[in-house]
């Protein structure tokens, strides 16, 4: 038991910064996917057909492409096409292109429950289409899909970890530090899983909180 | 309505294919990172180093468990590396070739096991204790530096060979000197292994740059992304050759600022633990090799085609 806290403790110097830019990784892309999923979802409901086909093939071709070619694509093909991002933002572009395809079709669910009657009352009251999905639409879609959303964010931040294949020095990458150091792999692996857990809680919280204050509502 | 329709279908088929071909366009070089190896491969098929190996006859070794174990499979299993040219090293058409590699089918033959019938298993560098403490591998030839640490997880046999920390630069690029011209520039290597953390340690640069396999380091010094690859000299050699026009060793080792000399890296053969019947048999093969001149064929045959010559280390067994 004593070797197992001291994998933690005398790697603190690794474990810890490791799970900050974990944490600011999953921020980052969290953030960006959902704000760039609303606006696919805008896209794809909008009256303009071109902005609705782009929506469309987005999400068809990036919710079927496995995230690590996602990842491939633009560390290894896109310096050969002359284009130099640094890593760390490399991740967070191919977090948040990935994941926007998913936040994108969980919240058109939602959409979909809110009732055709109103948007057409909003429409009949002069709203613009802005208007309608802004202030009608949109907030009650949300207020629906708060579950699979979470899902979506959580799924994320274990997708993560697929940054560190990619030089980014987060959480995933914690084992090959400490297996170096020839650490007990088993117990090394069990600590990422308990910082895992432990950054997960704090979604598992919103969502319940979410879920009730907004119950009311329908 | 059915002419939005209609239009609406065309832009989201027009968009789609215009999609699908940036797609297509991109999709060769996803490969890139395990092409780094296979497509530098295509120049650069596996050849032998030309040392014959005949599996020796009536071999017995009292009282080792794994030699018994192969012995009843009747072929051995062995953790290699497949991404280091002239080291360990699997060509596109699946042949294996390379310095470790040849030890390994030469151990193999004393073994009394003919080495076609080697089982490689492809072992990544962080895995390698449990592989060989779990029984999945017989033995380990694969850059595995002999270290304390790892004493108290497997055994070693050699070193068969001492490598030292060096850098891969691009040919054209003479700025970097050695270590201590590093300032600012891009030093890639694999995650958290030894020479990355001497990088970070002896505080030679800010910009480190890490990667699962060294390949995918040497796609990025290519593309301009890195500036320098850091690793053992061996490693880099082999890379340098597979490239010679556009990679170059610098060839002057790291060395330990508290006493001046390089950090030696001694492979050895990891074996396991508690077998110390078969780690005396094979430091007694490997001295054999190098006292009858296979060693040095197999070396000339493979990382001296890098054109640094070297000579067989003294074994140290314990």
């Amino acid at each position: 038991m004593s070797n197992f806290i001291h994998v933690l403790t005398d790697n603190w110097d690794i474990i810890g910064p490791h799970f900050w830019t974990t944490i600011k990784l999953f921020l980052f892309a969290g953030i960006g996917s959902l704000v760039l999923g609303t606006l696919l979802t805008a896209m794809r409901v909008s009256p303009i057909p071109a902005l609705r086909a782009f929506g469309t093939s987005y999400v068809l071709l990036v919710r079927n492409t496995p995230l690590t070619l996602v990842f491939a694509l633009l560390v290894f093909a896109a310096p050969k096409l002359g284009l130099n991002i640094d890593y760390v933002p490399t991740a967070r572009v191919a977090l948040i292109a990935y994941t926007s395809a998913f936040v994108c079709e969980v919240l058109r669910s939602g959409i979909n429950t809110v009732p055709v009657g109103q948007a057409e009352a909003a429409r009949a009251l002069g709203m613009t289409f802005t208007q309608v999905l802004g202030s009608i639409v949109l907030p009650q879609a949300f207020r629906t899909v708060v579950p699979p959303m979470m899902s979506v964010l959580n799924a994320m931040l274990k997708n993560t970890t697929i940054a560190a294949g990619f030089s980014v020095a987060e959480a995933g990458a914690i084992q090959a530090y400490l297996s170096e150091r020839s650490e007990n792999q088993i117990y090394v692996l069990l600590w990422v899983a308990i910082g895992f857990l432990i950054l997960v809680l704090p979604l598992i919280f919103t969502q319940r909180m979410l879920e009730r204050r907004w119950r009311v509502a329908r | 309505m059915k002419i939005t329709r209609i239009a609406a279908v065309a832009a989201v088929a027009t968009l789609a294919l215009g999609l699908a071909a940036c797609g297509k366009e991109g999709t060769p070089t996803p490969q890139t990172p395990a092409g780094a190896s296979s497509g530098a491969a295509t120049g650069d098929a596996c050849t032998s180093s030309g040392v014959s190996l005949t599996p020796a006859s009536g071999v017995s070794i009292a009282g080792s468990p794994t030699f018994d174990k192969i012995k009843a499979a009747g072929k051995v299993v062995v953790g290699v590396k497949f991404d280091q040219p002239n080291l360990g090293y699997k060509d596109a058409s699946g042949k294996r070739c390379g310095f470790d590699i040849e030890i390994a089918r030469l151990i193999a033959s004393k073994l009394g096991i003919d080495p076609a019938k080697i089982e490689y298993k492809e072992i990544a560098s962080a895995n390698r204790e449990t592989a060989i403490k779990g029984g999945e591998v017989d033995y380990y030839v694969g850059t595995y530096s002999i270290t304390d640490k790892r004493k108290a997880d497997v055994a070693f046999a050699g070193p068969y060979f001492i490598a030292a920390q060096d850098l891969l630069v691009r040919k054209d690029d003479t700025s970097i000197t050695g270590s201590d011209s590093l300032k600012g520039k891009t030093v890639c290597s694999a995650t958290g292994s030894t020479p990355i953390q001497r990088v970070r340690d002896q505080k030679l640069t800010d910009k480190i740059v890490e990667f699962k396999t060294y390949s995918e380091c040497v796609s990025q010094l290519i593309d301009k992304k890195v500036d320098a690859v850091t690793t053992d000299d061996a490693i880099l050699k082999g890379y340098a050759a597979q490239n010679p026009t556009l990679l170059k060793v610098v060839g002057k080792p790291f060395t330990d600022p508290a006493t001046g000399k390089p950090y030696p890296e001694k492979y050895g053969i990891g074996l396991p633990h508690d077998d110390k019947a078969l780690r005396d048999f094979v430091n007694a093969s490997l001295e054999t090799a190098e006292s009858d001149g296979t060693w040095q064929k197999i070396y000339d045959g493979t990382l001296g085609k890098s054109g640094s010559p070297a000579t067989a280390p003294k074994l140290e067994k314990y």
